[in-house]
């Protein structure tokens, strides 16, 4: 039995490392597919806000830690500063520079939003901001190292704790989204921003309240990314993450909040799947990054506009 | 015709002329950021016919870019073994004639190659719009990337400079490039774009982009004028990739990655879409300010030029150019526009305090 034992363990560990990463993705694509819902833009400066998320709780954390705090309070106030320091980062960057350009030409807001990327990474790796070394999160959660043993399947707690999170953080969104007044003007503002409008719905604000929103669940992907995945963390790692995430929330559907969760989650999976198992047919691990493109040209080829995303049909 | 001829020789003795220049008055490195500059323009213009003729939305011209890079690279360092070993000297140089040549083959082979993955690409891809297409290039940009890093022959992520076949001297990339060929194919590109432009296909072209719905509704094939334009530009992505190979003497896959698609996606947006002229001076604007700004405020000049493009975008929304060409008409309109500036300026910090923004501009 130890054989087959040891392959269901390996597998479970896949399964969870997949969700770890679709976890995080699944956060970062939120942010990205509310705002195309309200705005058809694609945010390019979301995944540098994930990034500021990892470093606000970095110093937070480091802060609690040098001051022997290591404990879930640590841990609390590290995810309150990084969720909260990001949405507002996010009204900022919405107010300074998309707002002027919403009515310009389709791609202008785009190039505006490439700017504010490049801007937010290159005064993030200044001296007196982030700096240029990498930095690793000191281990203030008290899960830290601890294994939690499940009928003989070995799995780290921070992985779990990881999941976890991501889930309660997926429910409240969705009550946001579904339940309050806030969330159903929301919906309005992304069906049809003039009938909103008319509606007595104050447009502006709906959008700022969404970029808030999306911004902060990336700030806590920012937390739970530097805090429980052991990962070093830079000022560019918004790119690579944004880019995945970006990529998530188009494979379900762009503008679908439920599309972008599974989205993420299936490009997790997919990319743990091939780091362990691609090597049986005879694709190296170092293709991984690829997979997810592969993945998700052949959705949109099947459906043209995401697994949950409904298909236009163009008026003329 | 005649207009043609002295046109076509005044252009090509104006370019030997600068290129003498160049190769003997001018530091090596000024005159590299020049040729990579002219190759960007290319990039851009080429691009440009996608972006800003049909109006679809490719972001993976770095992709195509490096396709014809490998391919021409690999063309005259692998092929040296067995194909054109003659050409060059016992001491590895080659005459003006035979390199000038081999480039030309070259970039045929890298031109080519990209052209291909284009219809292969295209083929698929062009059936979706807007955004879905963007990503989707995006993508295969990426999946480009990750391939090149993992073909062990072409140096994998160490990069491609030279070759170490058995039983002979290590083979490197010639550098057989120089301003004259850069310049010439900017050129061609830019002619070639015009005259499509003015063509009954520029006017499918444009078309598709004011409408897709409409022009397929006048019977015009839009499928296949997508495709053309998308192929076109991927060939002439591939012949700038050729170029930089035999420029550089060295390319890594990370010089291909879709950073580089969105820099020259913001060379096109910046210097007006559908804008032969505007893309170009966009893209040696871009292309030359970040080497400007080296040196005097080093640390800064990244964040320099990132809050410079915001600005350009939010003061000209539609680019330097927007669609016109750069004509004299251009420059009088500029004037005008320059008197106004101060109460845009204006505008846009009173935005910033609106409340409630007017609901114009209902998108689509």
């Amino acid at each position: 039995m130890p054989e087959s034992h040891h392959i269901l363990s390996t597998f479970v560990q896949q399964v969870v490392n997949g969700l770890t990463l679709g976890s995080i993705y699944a956060l970062i694509a939120l942010g990205y597919t509310m705002v195309y819902g309200v705005l058809r833009l694609i945010n390019f400066a979301h995944g540098d806000v994930f990034m500021v998320g990892c470093y606000i709780a970095f110093y937070v954390a480091s802060a609690m830690f040098r001051a022997h705090m290591d404990n879930w309070f640590a841990g609390a106030a590290a995810f309150a500063a990084a969720t909260l320091g990001c949405g507002l980062l996010g009204v900022v960057i919405e107010r300074l520079a998309y707002k002027p350009v919403r009515n310009a030409p389709k791609l202008t807001p785009l190039i505006t939003a490439i700017g504010v990327s490049l801007l937010i990474e290159n005064v993030a790796v200044l001296k007196w901001a982030f700096g240029p070394d990498p930095q690793f999160c000191p281990q203030v959660l008290p899960s830290d190292g601890k294994i939690l043993h499940f009928h003989g399947v070995d799995e780290p707690v921070d992985s779990v704790l990881l999941i976890a999170f991501t889930i309660v953080l997926l429910a409240f969104l969705w009550h946001v989204v579904r339940n309050t007044r806030l969330g159903k003007a929301m919906r309005a503002v992304s069906q049809d921003k003039d009938a909103a409008s008319l509606m007595g719905i104050n447009v502006n604000n709906i959008i700022s309240f969404t970029f808030f929103l999306g911004s902060a669940l990336a700030g806590s992907a920012g937390f739970l990314f530097a805090a429980l995945t052991h990962v070093q963390i830079n000022a560019y790692l918004g790119i690579p993450l944004g880019l995945k995430a970006f990529t998530a929330a188009v494979l379900g559907g762009i503008g679908n909040i439920p599309g972008a969760a599974l989205g993420g989650l299936i490009m997790g999976l997919a990319e743990a799947m091939v780091e362990g198992y691609g090597s049986l047919v005879h694709i190296p691990p170092s293709y991984s990054d690829a997979v997810s493109f592969v993945v998700l040209i052949v959705i949109l080829l099947v459906r043209p506009s995401g697994l949950l995303g409904k298909g236009g049909v163009e008026k003329v | 015709m005649l207009k043609r001829i002295l046109f076509s020789a005044g252009l090509i003795v104006g370019l030997l002329a600068l290129n003498w220049l160049i190769s003997t008055q001018i530091e090596g490195y000024v005159a590299t950021i020049i040729l990579h500059a002219g190759i960007f323009v290319i990039l851009a213009v080429s691009l440009n016919l996608v972006n800003g003729f049909t109006g679809q939305f490719s972001l993976g011209q770095a992709g195509f870019y490096g396709i014809g890079a490998y391919a021409a690279a690999s063309l005259t360092t692998y092929g040296q073994i067995f194909l054109f070993r003659h050409w060059f000297h016992d001491d590895g140089s080659i005459s003006w004639w035979m390199g000038s040549l081999l480039l030309i083959l070259a970039m045929l082979v890298g031109g080519i190659a990209a052209a291909i993955a284009g219809i292969i690409v295209g083929l698929p891809s062009l059936k979706l719009r807007g955004d879905y297409l963007a990503i989707v290039t995006l993508g295969l940009n990426q999946i480009i990337v990750v391939v090149l890093n993992n073909m062990d022959k072409v140096g994998g992520p160490r990069g491609f400079g030279a070759i170490y076949p058995k039983n002979l001297n290590p083979i490197s990339i010639p550098q057989l490039s120089s301003f004259f060929w850069v310049y010439f194919v900017v050129a061609i590109v830019i002619i070639v774009s015009i005259n499509i432009r003015y063509s009954v296909h520029g006017l499918a072209f444009i078309a598709i982009r004011e409408d897709e719905v409409a022009a397929e509704a006048m019977g015009i094939p839009t499928t296949k004028y997508k495709i053309t334009a998308f192929v076109l530009s991927a060939f002439f992505a591939g012949v700038a990739g050729a170029l930089f190979a035999h420029t550089d003497g060295f390319i890594a896959p990370n010089e291909f990655d879709f950073i580089i698609s969105i820099n020259i996606v913001v060379m096109v947006v910046l210097g007006g879409m559908g804008s032969v002229s505007g893309t170009a001076i966009g893209a040696l604007l871009l292309a030359v300010l970040p080497e400007v700004l080296r040196g005097s405020f080093e640390e800064y000049r990244l964040v320099v030029y990132a809050a410079l493009l915001i600005i350009l975008m939010l003061v000209r929304p539609k680019g330097i150019f927007g669609q016109e060409e750069l004509s004299r008409a251009w420059f009088k309109a500029q004037l005008l526009g320059l008197k106004t500036l101060p109460s845009r300026i204006k505008e846009w910090a009173d935005g910033l305090g609106q409340k409630r923004s007017t609901m114009t501009g209902r998108s689509k």
